[in-house]
């Protein structure tokens, strides 16, 4: 049985070696030949491709305009541990970690503060009573949501409030929006110890 | 087994009405303003859903209580009604003109209303239009006040054809009334070259950190010195500022600039009232001789700032998002021989909440208000 997987995983990795280049020729062919040929492409070809993204400095743009509480940064596991792979961290893993989990949460304010993106039927958005995130209170979740008659989660408070204060429609517990909207609530409580079931 | 007979909440308030109003048959008013004062403190003890606006014997009774004399004469407010136009937007429509059904029933009418502010969200002429139209149906005067959220759009342009100059006083019963255009901002707009709208976006936004912080500026600096000039120390001085005009939360502009510079020219009246919009809360605080009070919202509410509430401010239960005008609603001012003001912060599907002027002068110690079991946090 084993020998049958190995077999199987190396024919896999065989084909896929084997693949490979013929696809590279296919589809961008033209683009390292063309960066041989001019030193000066790589340039060019970063300018149109931040023409063609809508925003290229989203990220920027949001964080001019509203405050977003910077993640934790895990410097200090870098070059540390007992030598595992899991425990071994690098500089660029732990900018990486910090800079897609910030990402997600600037993407949250970005629909915290947009009627549009939360697609409000009368214009309304969740800064208007939640300035900078607050009154959120999501280290209190779960809790018994006595209006609900049962446990709420942060997502269904957020849902509660898009169909009726905002009345929108409610978002997908999974989708990206209810993602980021969560990333960006939790993000602006940093420091807030949890308590789960408090009024 | 004796069975006791479980009177309900309604029961049990129409039959103190009763007697009350029995009672009132033959009274003179000074056994009068006992009762009355009686049956309201019986109501209110017991946590009946009641209105102060509706039952003004109340109002009455605590006049005779009050430390500093009757109530001379009360005006009414409405503030921060932050109107989209009808068709987008009907909820805040709606909230609006509860406020005026509210201050057209008060018995006896309030001599004024003063409307304090963001009667549009972004300023445009049919939300101003609109809101102008519906404080129309106002039996009592209007004073209007200018908010950051009429003004950006077009600096004023309209504001101004529809109400007149931001910035004006009145004399009224022996008081002085000066009206502020508190929410001036330098310019932030011309080197990002914004559109009117961009700038009216970025000012509508609390946390938007783009914007500068509100002022009263030099010009209007210079105009409440000379207008204050012809009046002696002890002249009653009530001031409406859309801002509170004081420095309480700086990144929501929940602050003026220069109110130091503003509060140094009130000082050296003995009695000074600011009454300001703005913040959707209550809010109390004394500086000197200055009491400071906020007003409420018909729009949204506000939670209180991370910091920097002053220490006076018994703050208000924070909002049931699942009660859609909740700690929103309108309120009125009693204003006292003298100058001081009880504030009264008439809550809708909440018991009203008075701050009276005995609570502030006597720095927090007697007439405490009720405090909250629900902070906003």
């Amino acid at each position: 049985m084993r020998t049958f997987k190995l077999l199987l995983g190396a024919t896999l990795t065989l084909v896929s070696l084997m693949w490979s280049p013929g696809r590279a020729e296919q589809s961008g062919g033209d683009y390292p030949a063309a960066a041989k040929q001019d030193p000066g492409t790589d340039d060019a070809a970063m300018a149109q491709w931040k023409r063609r993204g809508q925003e290229p400095d989203w990220m920027a743009e949001e964080l001019a305009k509203h405050k977003v509480l910077i993640p934790a940064d895990n410097k200090g596991l870098v070059g540390k541990g007992q030598g595992s792979t899991y425990g071994s961290v690098t500089p660029e893993d732990v900018k990486v970690w910090q800079q897609e989990t910030y990402k997600l949460a600037v993407e949250g304010s970005r629909i915290f503060h947009s009627g549009d993106r939360l697609k409000s039927t009368i214009a309304v958005s969740c800064d208007m009573c939640h300035p900078d995130g607050a009154n959120t209170h999501p280290e209190t979740y779960p809790k018994f949501q006595a209006q609900l008659g049962r446990v709420a989660l942060l997502r269904d408070a957020i849902n509660w409030c898009i169909e009726n204060p905002v009345r929108g429609k409610k978002l997908a517990p999974d989708s990206p929006e209810m993602r980021a909207l969560e990333t960006y609530i939790y993000a602006q409580r940093t420091g807030t110890p949890l308590q789960y079931g408090k009024r | 087994m004796k069975r006791t007979i479980v009177k309900s909440v309604e029961t049990r308030y129409y039959e103190e009405r009763e007697a009350l109003f029995r009672g009132l048959k033959n009274l003179d008013r000074r056994s009068f303003l006992k009762l009355s004062a009686a049956a309201a403190a019986a109501a209110l003890a017991r946590g009946v859903e009641f209105n102060l606006h509706s039952f003004q014997p109340v109002q009455v009774a605590h006049a005779a209580t009050g430390e500093a004399g009757p109530v001379e004469f009360t005006f009414a407010y409405i503030s921060d009604s932050h109107l989209y136009k009808r068709q987008l937007n009907d909820r805040f429509v709606r909230q609006l003109l509860r406020a005026v059904d509210d201050i057209n029933h008060l018995a006896p009418q309030p001599d004024f209303v003063l409307y304090g502010g963001d009667l549009a969200q972004l300023g445009q002429p049919l939300e101003l239009e609109l809101g102008a139209q519906i404080l129309k149906n106002l039996k009592a005067p209007v004073k209007m006040m200018v908010g950051e959220h009429d003004w950006f759009l077009d600096m004023g342009e309209k504001w101004r054809t529809l109400f007149g100059e931001p910035t004006y006083s009145f004399d009224h019963k022996g008081v002085h009334f000066v009206v502020l255009h508190s929410v001036m901002e330098d310019d932030f707009w011309s080197e990002r070259g914004m559109t009117g709208m961009e700038r009216m976006q970025t000012v509508a936004g609390l946390d938007n950190g783009i914007q500068s912080r509100f002022k009263v500026g030099t010009e209007q600096q210079v105009w409440l010195k000379n207008n204050l000039a012809a009046y002696s120390d002890d002249t009653p001085l009530i001031v409406f500022s859309h801002s509170p005009l004081y420095k309480y939360y700086r990144p929501w502009n929940f602050w003026t600039d220069d109110a130091e510079e503003v509060q140094a020219l009130l000082q050296r009246f003995k009695q000074v009232v600011v009454v300001h919009g703005h913040t959707h809360q209550i809010l109390t605080h004394r500086i000197g001789n200055i009491h400071f009070h906020g007003m409420l919202s018909t729009a949204w509410p506000w939670p209180y700032a991370p910091e920097g509430l002053p220490a006076l401010t018994v703050q208000m239960n924070r909002a049931d998002p699942f009660n859609p005008n909740d700690a929103l609603g309108d309120g009125s001012v009693g204003v006292k021989a003298g100058g001081l003001v009880d504030k009264l912060y008439n809550l809708w599907n909440r018991n009203p909440i008075q701050v009276t002027s005995a609570y502030l002068t006597s720095g927090g110690k007697s007439a405490v208000p009720l405090t909250p079991n629900l902070q906003s946090y």
